[in-house]
């Protein structure tokens, strides 16, 4: 799909905050409340934007449980299908949150998320290893998120300028 | 035997305080302060700049360099001045590097003008100008940009103030503190008067990164220019490198030998470590200017759009990160607008007469600030605006 500067400003924009309204993004791309609306709409609709999601912090939350794990999954490739068909049996399971077909020692890389370590454990080696196709997994445990999709955690934003300046 | 009344000299006892300072001196202890009155960049210095200047300290890199500044810099800004803006300038003898676009100018200043030597100085401008010519034995003749011409000045307006005295003249496009920026064209009528009366343009060249609609033509770089003009530019606004002090000038050689003798005398050279952060930014920093650009641009939209939405019109500025709205529908003038709009509302502009006299009327507000602030800044402002 082809799309305009001003598309594809607007999906940068908007993936950096899409809190941002209709009226805000006309002002920072210089156009009418229309033509942006007209354009969030068409990149919601070519699914160019696919989601609005926030980045959430939960260690911030007393008594918030979870893990995140990212495992390596090492998977024979079907004929025709290569490995779509088990990268789908993979991502159907609610406890993944994400699956990328990597290049190098292994070929599927699966984020998964659990409320404990044993909720991860029984589904890796009830669930995922158990996949037709599924030659190995590896499993590494998050233990500390410092930086996510670009932004840093627990940054510290303060304004060391002084307050004027010529 | 009587004690003299004061040590300082006269030239320094007559020159102003900046009006910047006072307006500073007033947002002590205010909490919840947001400011529109930085000019500087709300980015930090790119990180793998700043891990040049700590790798440049690890390996002990810590003593002077060559006073004219790192051969190796020297040959980057080359090379870039080359590739970005279409001028050629020798490494070894027509480039120094300074602390700072500042001392550029100074030394520029000092190195050109004999007593009583006149510079036009085009306002509204950077607080220094004037002053610094002052402390160089010169005499500022100001011209005023006018703002029906959008503060742009033109040439016929240099024309008129040029006397048998004129040495050069001062100009920095785009403009601190309006945004405007000079279209080709009238640089080329400037460029004219210039050659006519055989004189130098010292072009401040700070912002020519930070430009958003059209491309950057540098003074140089226009026909027959490069023998009359001192550039000045450095690495403060486009690269968020506004602490590390790094600048430089670019002139012809028998120019660039008369500001190196004071730049060795009164500086030796630019920060070391700041050199080697220098060269990294020109070398990998590019990409960074590039998004840092584009920030900009969505920002100077927003607030020149809201601004005017809400009565305080503005021009739109083609560069740098200021914005220089008219506040004549308040009835106020820009001190009183400036200091009710701290109280009431706890945000800071500058007041545009701080740039020079015509610039009363107008306040400056800088855009280098997140949009989070800049919204927040907004609200605040049209709530100023409907409550006076």
């Amino acid at each position: 799909m082809k799309l305009t500067a001003t598309e594809i400003e607007i999906a940068e924009i908007l993936e950096k905050d899409a809190r941002l309204t209709n009226e805000d993004l006309a002002k920072m791309t210089n156009l009418s409340i229309d033509q942006t609306s007209a354009i969030v709409k068409k990149l919601e609709e070519e699914n160019v934007i696919v989601r609005y999601v926030s980045l959430v912090d939960w260690t911030k939350i007393d008594g918030h449980q979870g893990v995140t794990a990212m495992i390596d999954v090492k998977v024979t490739p079907k004929r025709d299908v290569g490995f779509n068909n088990v990268a789908e049996r993979i991502y159907r399971h609610r406890e993944v949150k994400s699956v990328y077909l990597m290049s190098g020692t292994y070929d599927l890389s699966v984020v998964v998320e659990g409320q404990s370590v044993n909720e991860v454990a029984h589904f890796v080696s009830q669930k995922l290893s158990t996949i037709d196709g599924v030659i190995s997994t590896t499993t590494h445990f998050v233990l500390k998120k410092y930086k996510h999709d670009g932004t840093v955690y627990n940054q510290d934003d303060k304004d060391n300028r002084i307050v004027v300046s010529p | 035997m009587e004690l003299k009344t004061t040590y300082l000299a006269k030239h320094v006892r007559d020159l102003k305080p900046s009006g910047i300072r006072k307006f500073f001196d007033a947002t002590a202890g205010m909490k919840d302060v947001i400011s529109l009155g930085v000019g500087e960049p709300d980015f930090v210095t790119p990180w793998n700049v700043r891990e040049a200047a700590i790798l440049s300290l690890e390996d002990g890199y810590t003593s002077y360099t060559a006073n004219a500044g790192l051969p190796e810099l020297r040959e980057e800004i080359a090379k870039y001045m080359e590739r970005d803006f279409c001028v050629t300038y020798h490494p070894e003898s027509e480039i120094t590097v300074t602390v700072g676009a500042s001392e550029a100018i100074d030394i520029a200043l000092r190195a050109i003008l004999d007593p009583g030597d006149e510079v036009l100085v085009v306002e509204p401008c950077f607080v220094s100008y004037a002053p610094l010519v002052t402390l160089a034995g010169g005499v500022p003749v100001i011209v005023q940009a006018l703002k029906e011409n959008d503060f742009k000045v033109r040439a016929w307006q240099l024309e008129n103030a040029v006397t048998e005295r004129t040495k050069a003249i001062m100009i920095c496009s785009p403009n601190n503190p309006t945004g405007a920026m000079l279209s080709k064209a009238e640089m080329g009528k400037i460029a004219d008067v210039v050659k006519k009366h055989d004189l130098l343009v010292l072009s401040d060249e700070i912002y020519a990164e930070l430009v958003y609609d059209e491309l950057y033509t540098s003074f140089a770089a226009i026909e027959g220019m490069r023998e009359h003009t001192i550039l000045v530019s450095g690495f403060s606004k486009d690269l968020a490198m506004t602490g590390w002090r790094l600048g430089f000038v670019c002139a012809p050689a028998e120019i660039t030998e008369g500001m190196l003798k004071i730049h060795q005398y009164a500086i030796m050279c630019a920060s070391t470590m700041a050199q080697h952060a220098g060269i990294e930014g020109l070398k990998n920093g590019r990409t960074d200017v590039a998004e840092m650009r584009k920030s900009y641009r969505q920002r100077r939209n927003f607030i020149v759009r809201s601004l005017n939405e809400m009565g305080l019109a503005c021009h739109n500025p083609e560069g740098a990160f200021y914005t220089f709205p008219s506040i004549e529908s308040t009835g106020l003038n820009s001190e009183q607008f400036a200091k009710k709009l701290l109280q009431a509302e706890r945000v800071v502009v500058v007041p545009g007469d701080a740039f020079g006299s015509v610039g009363e009327g107008y306040v400056r507000c800088s855009y280098a600030t997140s949009m989070a602030q800049l919204q927040e800044a907004m609200t605040r402002i049209r709530r100023f605006m409907e409550n006076l």
